[in-house]
């Protein structure tokens, strides 16, 4: 059984379908990457999945479980959680209490304060340090581990690397390596197309709402994702939908 | 002068705890609740009603009021507050507006228009005073005020910066939205901020009751003398809001002690003047703590 199944989801801005007819699922340990250009869509399916944006049609399964009318704090105490895009820490917060604020309503689960520590090394000079303070890594850092303070058994990130260095995005990048041996689900938006195909093993390609494109990430050829992205019908009639 | 400067700073304890349920409930929900001072007489007159009925302790009757109107406060919450903030920032406002009038009427309704105390209540604490030298006395009640509105804020404070839910109110404040996102259902911790502020009014309930005598509608000043005290500390700061007392019971104390009615023209002029200067240096700042940070402070990657 698949772990999430997101079955013709339509969501919706007023009168702009986001999100069209959308479906797909994902299996316990599948890392699943969603790449598209502006506007795709590939944000607002993420918000649907975790429930802050609520769907216009379709349907959401967690783990056999209907969660579509579900609030986003019980998504979180099912095992869902976000790394939103822009990082929103609680500035005003230190790391730490950033953190623990994240256990209060966690699940039982391998990650405490310790264990995000040792793997976001980073962060372990900085518990003390209000988040707001930071550089853009280790503020993602924070983003990151603060939702793994959930035990969460799907991730879902958005755009972690935006806005980062490219040292800082090697060093997150570098970091969620523990949760892929942990064998973490996640499924991330990411802009970088070669990192997301080098982190990921599938991928879902989105334009203008809808998935012209999916397949596994070292099956589909970079050359297939950019016709994808643009709306170019070239071929690789295997690997669409 | 000394004697007005010591009578000024002791009457901002009072201001402090009036103040503190107004500033806390806009920290964390940025809601303007101008029920705030009916809601501080409703309190009042709640403790009176336990003292003729339940219990003649000052003491235990506000012990028994916290937890009624800590519930009060969490449903007025659910009912009113959350479905009005839906509605954008106007509509909580008019809101609690609407609900001060309710109050005020359905005091007047139920207690009729003669003024009450509690000073009979509390013997000779109500006119007790100690001199501390030459010409200067301090009321016993007025240092049991100002002891209680630090006691009161620092419990608040320990609250706030060393449990869960103080962890979870200050990230509410911070980011509602992000705070559903960590599992923690923001509806709940707004909820649960409403009580604490109820409990804060019980406390200024309590004291406005022992230290002056009130009517069904004393709600209208109470909620002047808060607003001018959270303005002046500082919008949303914890201790500003005890600064700010001091400042307000200050300029009403030198004020009279200049013109009998300087007592109140003093302290409207120092607000305004303060607001003033707020207005034209950009942003309200404040001193210590604070259950928010003002969206301009926030620096890049820090919650909206």
């Amino acid at each position: 059984m698949s772990l999430l199944c997101v079955e013709s989801l339509d969501a919706r801005y007023g009168l702009l379908r986001a999100v069209r007819d959308v479906s797909f699922s994902c299996d316990e340990g599948d890392i699943l990457a969603l790449v598209g250009a502006n506007g795709a869509g590939k944000t607002t399916l993420l918000r649907s999945i975790a429930g802050v944006h609520a769907p216009h049609a379709g349907r959401i399964v967690f783990d056999g479980a209907e969660i579509s009318t579900l609030r986003p704090a019980k998504r979180v105490r099912l095992g869902i959680a976000m790394v939103p895009e822009g990082r929103r820490l609680f500035g005003s917060m230190t790391v730490e209490d950033n953190l623990r604020v994240a256990a209060m309503r966690a699940r039982p689960g391998p990650w405490n304060i310790d264990s995000v520590v040792d793997a976001f090394p980073q962060l372990k000079p900085k518990l003390k340090s209000p988040a707001g303070q930071l550089s853009g890594g280790q503020q993602q850092a924070t983003a990151i581990a603060r939702a793994l303070m959930t035990n969460p058994r799907l991730l879902l990130l958005d755009e972690i690397s935006l806005g980062l260095s490219p040292i800082a995005v090697d060093q997150v990048y570098g970091s969620l390596q523990s949760l892929v041996a942990m064998r973490t689900t996640i499924v991330l938006v990411e802009q970088d197309l070669s990192r997301a195909l080098r982190f990921s093993n599938r991928v879902i390609c989105m334009l203008e709402g809808g998935i012209p494109l999916r397949g596994k990430s070292h099956e589909i050829s970079r050359e297939a994702i950019m016709d994808a992205y643009f709306g170019l019908d070239r071929g690789e009639p295997s690997a669409r939908h | 002068m000394l004697n007005q400067i010591v009578q000024g700073i002791l009457l901002g304890g009072y201001y402090a705890i009036l103040a503190s349920g107004l500033s806390f409930l806009f920290g964390v929900m940025r809601i303007v609740n101008l029920a705030h001072g009916s809601l501080a007489v409703l309190a009042a007159y709640l403790i009176l009603t336990l003292i003729n009925h339940v219990t003649s302790s000052v003491v235990l009757a506000l012990v028994l009021a916290m937890p009624v109107l800590a519930i009060g406060g969490w449903l007025l919450n659910r009912l009113l507050l959350q479905r009005s903030m839906r509605g954008g920032a106007l509509v909580p406002i008019l809101a609690t507006f609407g609900l001060s009038i309710v109050i005020d009427n359905l005091l007047f309704e139920r207690f009729g228009a003669d003024t009450q105390s509690l000073a009979s209540n509390i013997g000779a604490l109500s006119y007790s005073s100690w001199n501390v030298g030459g010409n200067v006395y301090i009321s016993q009640l007025d240092v049991l005020t100002f002891t209680t509105a630090i006691v009161v804020l620092g419990v608040l404070q320990g609250i706030l910066s060393y449990t869960g839910l103080g962890r979870a109110i200050r990230a509410t404040a911070d980011d509602p939205a992000t705070v559903d996102l960590i599992g923690i259902d923001s509806r709940a911790v707004y909820s649960a901020a409403s009580a604490i502020a109820m409990v804060l009014i019980a406390f200024a309930g309590v004291f406005l009751a022992m230290r002056a005598t009130f009517t069904p509608y004393a709600g209208s000043s109470q909620l002047l003398f808060a607003f001018e005290t959270v303005v002046i500390g500082g919008v949303g700061s914890l201790w500003g809001t005890l600064l700010g007392g001091i400042v307000l019971g200050l300029a009403q104390s030198i004020g009279a002690q200049i013109n009998p009615i300087g007592f109140q023209i003093a302290g409207h002029a120092v607000f305004l003047v303060i607001l003033i200067a707020r207005v034209y240096a950009g942003e309200f700042k404040s001193l210590g703590i604070r259950w928010s940070m003002p969206r301009s402070e926030r620096p890049k990657g820090v919650s909206a």
